[in-house]
């Protein structure tokens, strides 16, 4: 009868009941969140152009009624451009973060749990992967595997799963003494009962906040791998491929490349204040600080 | 005795991390789909030349023997051939890599002389004007992609205002200082070159900026937080209710003390600032280790990623190495322990 084990589980309830609506700049950073979503689901409601359709006759017109934030060297709408670009990045981020986090959490759960010579190994391997230049490996991995934005996103959650390891490992190795687990064993629960049902739901709270700031990091990578070329390609509307194009425009046509990096810097910056907000909520001790 | 101890700890760990990168960097060169035959040769290559190539790069061995080969050469300092230059690896790595330390280490300074006053004032004036600007700003460093500030600055700087130079390391008209460091500016001094002095200081301001910024906004951040938990220690009180002065509680009292996590800090930034490089050297066509990385990785020549890896890989731990051997000098607590 594990399951009637009356302890709380605390984890969960640390996060639902977080203060996290409470503070103001995690609704302004909840809104942001919510446009980029909207933008990203509502791109071919939304883009006044097709993102990929070239018209020679406006290429290069700034900022206007026609084109609020101009067109590129083809003639292609920059706004629409940015909103099919949204969706890239949300599901870059959500991609990245989901697979990496979840083969993390895994690779920490088992390293923290079992413990002795398992967790020494997993605990090097994750080690080296930490030791990486995240950039210089993620451009090896994508050079290797060819330039694609698929191989990006693998490259990216290759480098960013062992901070989960870790992360997980270090909640577990704190938790798997305490008393309400010590209950559930003496109680019958099953392995896997204990780790899902008591450990797991306890480590959550610092790995949504790492999650959160990863959705902003995967962005910002992929964006980077993609401007040197091995992420996304053209004609893709993907911001870093933007950037990119506006390159040898910089000093004549600032807005190619100003408003996708601003729009990086809009989507990046909703998900660090996020992060810094599930972090003050979950930690006191740290909102106290702030 | 404990210190011999803890440092050999240290080095046999970093050497195990070293064997996992050289590893999985070997896996990843050699197990991929991609041709650097093909891509050294091109499509019109004969097969003699192809074998020929591949017997030159041992490419026609089994793995295992590839990798063996591989570690007993660095064993004995050999990074191998570049594909891509045909230069040996580490002569290639020696001439890059000094522009990247030149690069990274400006950038360090900028976020310590910035980051470390930002992240007292907002401390310092919480909840006010000042600290909302410094949080403001810090949240937008942490958030802005390098590649795009680097862009928008030279755009602004180099362009439009033509106040600083937009690439490379020193004027085309400027001779660059006789080689002793490889750092341009401590060349220039050592050499007693003004001109260059100055040439390559301007070269520098742009990309250290852009490159620093981030590190700028983690070391206001970590400095702000940690002052607030120590200016509402009891000695904070003690040193004003005995009436020294407040810029002087704030500094000899404060700062000192809520200096020490950001030090820890410091060794984590450099190695970040190496990953930053990569894509500042290819905005500011800045001649380091980054830029060489990625005519790398875009030509597929391994044995010149395999190198920059391992040596980026170094970096990293050997910087957190120093600040710890640097704690462990500065803070007896963790003597004992």
């Amino acid at each position: 009868m594990a399951s009637t084990v009356a302890l709380p589980v605390r984890g969960m309830r640390l996060v639902a009941r977080a203060p996290i609506l409470s503070n103001p700049l995690n609704l302004v950073a909840l809104a942001l969140i919510a446009m980029l979503a909207a933008c990203a689901l509502l791109a071919q409601v939304l883009a006044p152009y097709d993102p990929l359709a070239l018209d020679l006759a406006v290429r290069l017109k700034p900022p206007s009624p026609e084109h609020w934030l101009g067109t590129d060297s083809l003639g292609r709408d920059i706004a629409s451009r940015i909103l099919y670009g949204a969706r890239i990045s949300l599901v870059i981020g959500v991609v990245v973060v989901g697979s990496a986090g979840v083969f993390g959490t895994f690779v920490g759960l088992i390293a923290g749990y079992a413990g002795g010579l398992v967790d020494e190994a997993l605990m090097r391997l994750t080690e080296v992967f930490l030791a990486f230049p995240a950039l210089i490996l993620a451009m090896a991995i994508a050079g290797a595997l060819g330039p694609s934005l698929t191989n990006a996103i693998i490259a990216i959650a290759a480098v960013t799963w062992a901070v989960y390891a870790r992360l997980t490992r270090g909640q577990i190795l704190s938790l798997r003494r305490r008393e309400f687990v010590e209950a559930a064993r003496a109680m019958g629960a099953s392995r896997m009962r204990i780790i899902l049902r008591h450990l797991l739901p306890n480590a959550l709270a610092p790995l949504m906040v790492q999650a959160s700031f990863d959705m902003g990091s995967s962005i910002i990578a992929a964006a980077g791998l993609s401007f040197i070329g091995f992420g996304a390609q053209p004609p893709t509307p993907e911001w870093g491929v933007m950037i990119s194009e506006g390159r040898n425009f910089i000093n004549t046509q600032p807005w190619l490349s100003l408003f996708p990096g601003l729009a990086i810097l809009l989507a990046v910056g909703s998900f660090n204040l996020l992060g810094d907000g599930l972090r003050d909520a979950f930690d006191p001790r740290l909102s106290r600080a702030d | 005795m404990r210190f011999l101890g803890f440092l050999t700890r240290r080095i046999v760990g970093i050497a195990a991390v070293m064997i996992g990168v050289s590893i999985i960097t070997f896996a990843i060169s050699h197990v991929i789909p991609a041709d650097p035959v093909a891509a050294a040769l091109g499509d019109h290559a004969t097969d003699q030349q192809i074998a020929a190539f591949r017997a030159d790069y041992r490419l026609d061995r089994p793995l295992p023997e590839q990798y063996l080969t591989y570690v007993v050469g660095l064993a004995h300092g050999d990074l191998g051939r570049s594909i891509r230059t045909r230069r040996p690896v580490s002569d290639d790595l020696f001439d890059s890599f000094p522009a990247t330390i030149e690069l990274s280490l400006a950038a360090l300074l900028v976020a310590i002389v910035v980051g470390i006053p930002a992240g007292v004032w907002s401390a310092v004036f919480r909840g006010r004007l000042p600290d909302h600007l410094v949080r403001l700003l810090s949240l937008i460093g942490g958030s802005v992609p390098v590649f795009w500030l680097g862009l928008i600055v030279i755009g602004v700087f180099y362009y439009q205002l033509g106040w600083l130079p937009g690439g490379a390391r020193i004027d085309n008209f400027v001779a660059p200082p006789p080689t002793r460091t490889g750092l341009y500016v401590v060349d220039s001094l050592l050499a007693g070159d003004l001109e260059a002095l100055r040439s390559s200081l301007l070269h520098l301001v742009l990309p250290a900026l852009t490159l620093g910024y981030f590190s700028t906004a983690v070391i206001a951040r970590m400095t702000r937080s940690s002052m607030l938990e120590v200016l509402g220690q009891d000695y904070m009180r003690t040193a004003r209710a005995k009436g020294l002065q407040e810029r002087l509680v704030v500094l000899r009292h404060g700062l000192r003390n809520a200096l020490i996590p950001t030090v820890t800090i410091l060794g984590l930034t450099f190695g970040s600032l190496l990953s930053g490089a990569v894509l500042t050297e290819t905005i500011f066509s800045w001649p380091g280790l980054g830029r060489y990385a990625t005519a790398a990785a875009i030509a597929l020549d391994f044995p010149a990623v395999l190198g920059v890896t391992l040596l980026a890989a170094i970096v990293y731990p050997l910087a957190n190495l120093v600040v710890d051997i640097a704690y462990f000098w500065l803070d007896p607590r963790t003597q004992r322990g």
